[in-house]
């Protein structure tokens, strides 16, 4: 199983590509996509993003689990255009869809999350004036990507427990316990981070 | 090893009607290189441990490590004072292995390369040098603390005090918890129900209801304690 828009260590020149490159490229395919207006440039597009992937060397069954997910979205969004629009909007909506969270994926999985995080940090330095704290934003980035699989594996401890007891699907039997342990987890996680120094300014170069 | 002093403290939870006295009179000097603590749930032990590093300050008396009082010089205790909590899952705060290591160095400004040189060879020292780029999630629960263990022990604190750190493994991976933390050459305070850790420890003090009762060699404070939970119903 590959989570999500996790890294994927490797050598490739998109791996070592700086990592404010990446983000840059893909606020200017977003920017680009909204060009996109005929079928055939969308599947130039799909293609370029399949060559990039390939650079990159990840396979595609890792590329088609990046977009599972939407799935659904898509598909209500197809049949919408297809008989609002006609099947070409549709598939120009669709791809153009696809193509994004294809690239956006494409910037995770070969980015370190650290990387990542420091080249928004840069890019946030200039807010420090309006009284943004960089490191603070960084630290939240990093520390909401790592919570992603800890919610997670909470939901899924709420949903065994109910289960062991012989409940139900009831919404408020899981919300409820999700929503204290996931306080209870913040709680110890605060804890753990002061422990750990974060409240040390960090230092410009580290 | 530093010097720990914990003079006369006490300490209340809430204010009021609601406030709850955890901890009495509490007056000990540890310097020994190992010192377990034991008691029963809710006697206090983990309210101790966080008074070390300044993560509970005393509601009256004081708390000094190395001289440094836990109260005014709280960021330089607890670069002296790592601390290893019970819940793996929650003291690892980034979402790869080698990137959690590195925090604690990235904070202190340490220059890259330097945190690079650090991370492979504790990770190494500690059996994760095959999970650097593994999203933390992925490992295992004793994999997972000794990952946490090995994120505390690269800042390279003189004073290691752990919480419970086995409570939530299976028997195989507190064993291998307790063998690391048997090779520590840090001085090392552990809060455990583990008894059978603290064998060949210095000091054992036994916490009963808020108060420190016994401060024994292991043999003497374990039967003290078991005493005592004899005796209790
Ligand atoms: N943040 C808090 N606010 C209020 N009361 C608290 C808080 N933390 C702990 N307590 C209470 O203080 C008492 C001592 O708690 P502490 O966690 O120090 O005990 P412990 O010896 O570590 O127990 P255990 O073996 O269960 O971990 C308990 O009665 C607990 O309910
Ligand atoms: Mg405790």
């Amino acid at each position: 199983m590959t989570p999500l828009g996790l890294f994927l260590p490797g050598t490739s020149p998109l791996h070592r590509a700086p990592a404010g490159l990446k983000l840059l490229g893909l606020v200017a395919a977003g920017v680009v996509s909204v060009l996109l207006d005929e079928p055939w440039q969308v599947l130039v597009a799909l293609g370029v993003v399949t060559v990039l992937y390939g650079v990159a060397g990840i396979s595609l069954r890792v590329a088609v689990a990046q977009v599972r997910p939407l799935l659904w979205i898509a598909l209500g969004t197809a049949v919408f255009h297809v008989l609002v629009n006609g099947p070409a909007r549709a598939f120009v909506v669709v791809g153009v869809l696809a193509v994004l969270v294809l690239l956006a994926a494409l910037v995770t999985l070969s980015t370190r999350t650290t990387d990542l995080v420091d080249a928004i940090v840069a890019v946030c330095r200039p807010l420090r004036r309006v009284g943004v704290d960089p490191d603070r934003v960084g630290l939240l980035l990093a520390l909401g990507i790592r919570c992603v699989p800890v919610v997670v594996g909470l939901a899924q401890e709420v949903r065994d427990a109910q289960r062991a007891r012989g409940l139900g699907a009831s919404p408020r039997a899981f919300v409820v316990p999700l929503i204290v342990r996931s306080l209870r987890h913040a709680d110890a996680l605060g804890e753990a981070l002061v422990a750990r120094g974060a409240e040390d300014p960090v230092p410009d170069e580290g | 090893m530093p010097l720990i002093e914990v003079e006369g403290v006490g300490h209340v939870y809430g204010a009021g009607a609601a406030a709850r006295t955890v901890l009495a009179d509490v007056t000990v000097t540890l310097s020994e290189q190992r010192v377990g603590v034991i008691g029963a749930n809710g006697s206090g032990k983990s309210t101790f441990a966080r008074l070390l590093n300044g993560l509970v300050l005393p509601t009256s008396g004081r708390v000094r490590v190395d001289g440094l009082d836990t109260r005014s010089q709280g960021r330089g205790v607890r670069r002296l004072v790592g601390f290893c909590f019970t819940d793996p899952d929650a003291q690892i705060v980034m979402p790869t292995v080698a990137e959690d290591v590195a925090f604690g160095l990235r904070r202190r400004g340490v220059p890259k390369d330097e945190v690079a040189a650090r991370v492979a060879s504790v990770l190494a020292a500690y059996g994760l040098d095959g999970h650097a780029d593994h999203p933390a999630h992925l490992l295992s629960g004793g994999q997972k603390q000794l990952l946490a263990l090995a994120s505390v022990m690269v800042t390279e604190p003189a004073v290691l005090v752990m919480d419970e750190p086995t409570t939530l493994l299976d028997l195989r991976n507190a064993a291998r918890i307790a063998e690391v933390v048997a090779g520590l050459p840090e001085q090392v305070l552990l809060v455990t129900h583990h008894l059978d850790l603290l064998d060949d420890f210095d000091r054992v003090l036994v916490f009963d209801e808020g108060r420190l009762v016994c401060d024994d060699a292991p043999g003497a404070a374990v039967a003290h304690y078991r005493s005592l939970m004899a005796a209790t119903p």
